[in-house]
């Protein structure tokens, strides 16, 4: 049996299948079912400073084939709220990874000491949501910006910082070098892709907010194709996220150069039991490769003959 | 997945409650909920009323200020619809005490139906505020089930909370089962009447919901999701370590109290 265990910044996973920031992650129960099922470890909700409700529903559109759009509006309790939520998850034995988001830089390292004082392994910082009027994309959508929010967060915390980037830029991978010489020790890629519905018959957007994100099988090729660009240029870890449905998609990210990936849109299609079913996936499909581990999968598609490093 | 269609009859209810028929071709189960859009306003999870054929329904009392709007949409009106989704009821109990409170008939209406159209037999408990809010009873009635009311004021029926009439029928003859929608405190105490007598409770729960589809956690409850895992749960899993009956989240998440 191929061994499934990863290393992030120094941070052990037990398998390389992560659930991501927004899925499962009000509550800390929810949290802890996640772990229960066979996740590697679980990022929260991204926290901010205060609550804050969200948009308006709809806040979803699905296609079954190839994925889903949303607006959620990065819905969360606020910090002062959501430490009882992480207690709860890693009463359960959870590795959780806090994700926070901020308005600025002291924002973000304020949200980030917070939120690492409640015992999680790592901080990711999001830098990417791309429907959120003044955080996400909005503030970590340049290396300038990446360089100054993650250099800020890094010399307020002790435990490992993770960027999570976005795909909504003319080139994601300065974005990583960026947040890597800031001193950040891995990178997440990649958030959603900024996107659009419109009902015809209303002549209106569906989503209440208008603009959304898509995630789902039809970003595979871009995450794959974002991993593949910052693993050529950064030497930290990159965290594939985009489209993950299956073992063969997450040795993809695996070969493409990424340590661990990310799952989302899966649970809501497949159901939570989509951990357990991957891992055991995954082991076996390194077997019939004759990969002996998931770690020894690393860039394995990286030397091939013709391949451009960038 | 979501489809945009008209509303095609409205009917008055009660001075509250307003019914909203549409043509929406999945088949649905009796328990189910579809989230509704009004398009420019709010998508809202509504359990259907009318679950039988293509023609749905559902049955709105004036809440928040979303459900008060779509009190105002009149035929003709375009709304979006998708699912339906969750869990149904079980309609393999014989002998059924239905307790609805409130706007809770909607749910248990379309259920009630089934279940007698299997042969079971009914018994209803309805509670509401004063007589003309008591929703569905001739509904209940026309379809052969016994229906023993209760009001607030005591306008109709026995006077007081629902609760009176329904531990006083399950110390009357014995049920193989309850179902109960109404307020969560009515729901709990119906629970607690019913599991010292040893018969199952089937609640139908409502939680602040976006997604729908098992993903988001907003209508997260102890260890389930309101919109996957139920709406309809049996009772034993829902107390003890969970937080029926205690708080609900608000849309961002915080735990509010009851």
């Amino acid at each position: 049996m191929g061994d499934l265990t990863v290393r992030i910044a120094g941070v052990e996973l037990r398998n390389p299948f992560i659930l991501a920031s927004g899925i499962w992650g009000e509550s800390g129960v929810s949290l802890a079912g996640a772990w229960k099922a066979g996740a590697g470890a679980v990022v929260t909700k991204s926290i901010g400073s205060v609550p804050r409700p969200g948009y308006p529903n709809p806040t979803i559109e699905t296609y079954e084939r190839w994925g889903m759009l949303n607006a959620m509006g990065l819905p969360n309790p606020g910090i002062d709220e959501y430490p009882r939520e992480i207690a709860a998850a890693r009463e359960a034995g959870a590795t959780v990874i806090g994700s926070v988001f901020g308005g600025d830089a002291q924002e973000f390292a304020t949200l980030a000491e917070r939120i690492a004082g409640t015992g999680v392994a790592a901080v990711e910082l999001n830098l990417s949501c791309p429907h959120a009027e003044g955080y996400g994309t909005e503030v970590g959508g340049t290396p300038e910006a990446v360089a100054e929010i993650v250099r800020a967060v890094v010399a307020r915390v002790s435990v490992p910082v993770i960027a999570k980037i976005t795909p909504n830029s003319a080139d994601p991978a300065a974005l990583a070098v960026a947040a890597e010489r800031a001193g950040a020790r891995a990178v997440s890629a990649i958030n959603t892709l900024r996107a659009l519905a419109i009902d015809v018959t209303l002549r209106r957007p569906v989503l209440a907010h208008g603009l959304g994100g898509l995630s789902g099988a039809a970003i595979k090729p871009v995450g794959l194709a974002c991993v593949w660009q910052i693993a050529a240029r950064v030497s930290i870890p990159v965290i594939g996220i985009g489209g993950v449905r299956t073992a063969e998609d997450a040795l993809e990210y695996l070969m493409a150069g990424a340590s661990a990936v990310q799952l989302g849109t899966a649970v809501a299609f497949d159901g939570i039991e989509v951990f357990g079913r991957l891992s055991a996936g995954l082991s076996n499909l390194l077997d019939r490769e004759g990969i002996p581990s998931a770690g020894a999968a690393v860039g394995l598609a990286r030397g091939s003959a013709g391949a451009s490093a960038r | 997945m979501r489809e945009v269609v008209p509303v095609v009859e409205r009917v008055q209810e009660t001075p509250s409650t307003v019914t909203l028929r549409f043509d929406f071709a999945p088949v649905a189960a009796p328990g189910q909920f579809v989230m509704l859009w009004i398009p420019g306003d709010d998508e809202l999870p509504m359990s259907l009323s009318y679950t039988d054929g293509p023609r749905k329904g559902v049955t709105v009392k004036a809440m928040g200020d979303t459900s008060r709007r779509v009190l105002g949409l009149g035929a003709g009106t375009r709304i979006g619809v998708r699912g339906p989704y969750g869990r149904a009821f079980d309609l393999s109990p014989r002998r059924l005490l239905v307790v609805a409170g409130g706007s809770g008939a909607a749910v248990l209406a379309p259920a009630a139906a089934e279940a007698r159209q299997r042969g079971a037999s009914v018994t209803v408990a309805l509670g509401a505020t004063t007589a003309p809010e008591l929703l569905f009873a001739e509904r209940f009635r026309a379809m052969g089930a016994e229906v023993v009311e209760a009001t607030d004021d005591g306008s109709a029926g026995t006077r007081g909370f629902v609760t009176g009439p329904t531990a006083r029928l399950l110390g009357e003859r014995p049920f193989d089962a309850v179902w109960t929608c109404g307020p969560e405190v009515m729901m709990l105490k119906v629970v607690e009447a019913a599991r010292s007598r040893g018969v199952p409770t089937f609640c139908s729960v409502e939680r602040h919901m976006k997604c729908a589809l098992g993903m988001c956690d907003a209508c997260a409850l102890g260890p389930f999701h309101v919109c996957t895992d139920g709406p309809v749960f049996e009772a034993g899993r829902l107390l003890g370590e969970t937080e029926f009956g205690r708080f609900h989240r608000d849309p961002s998440g915080r735990r509010l109290p009851g």
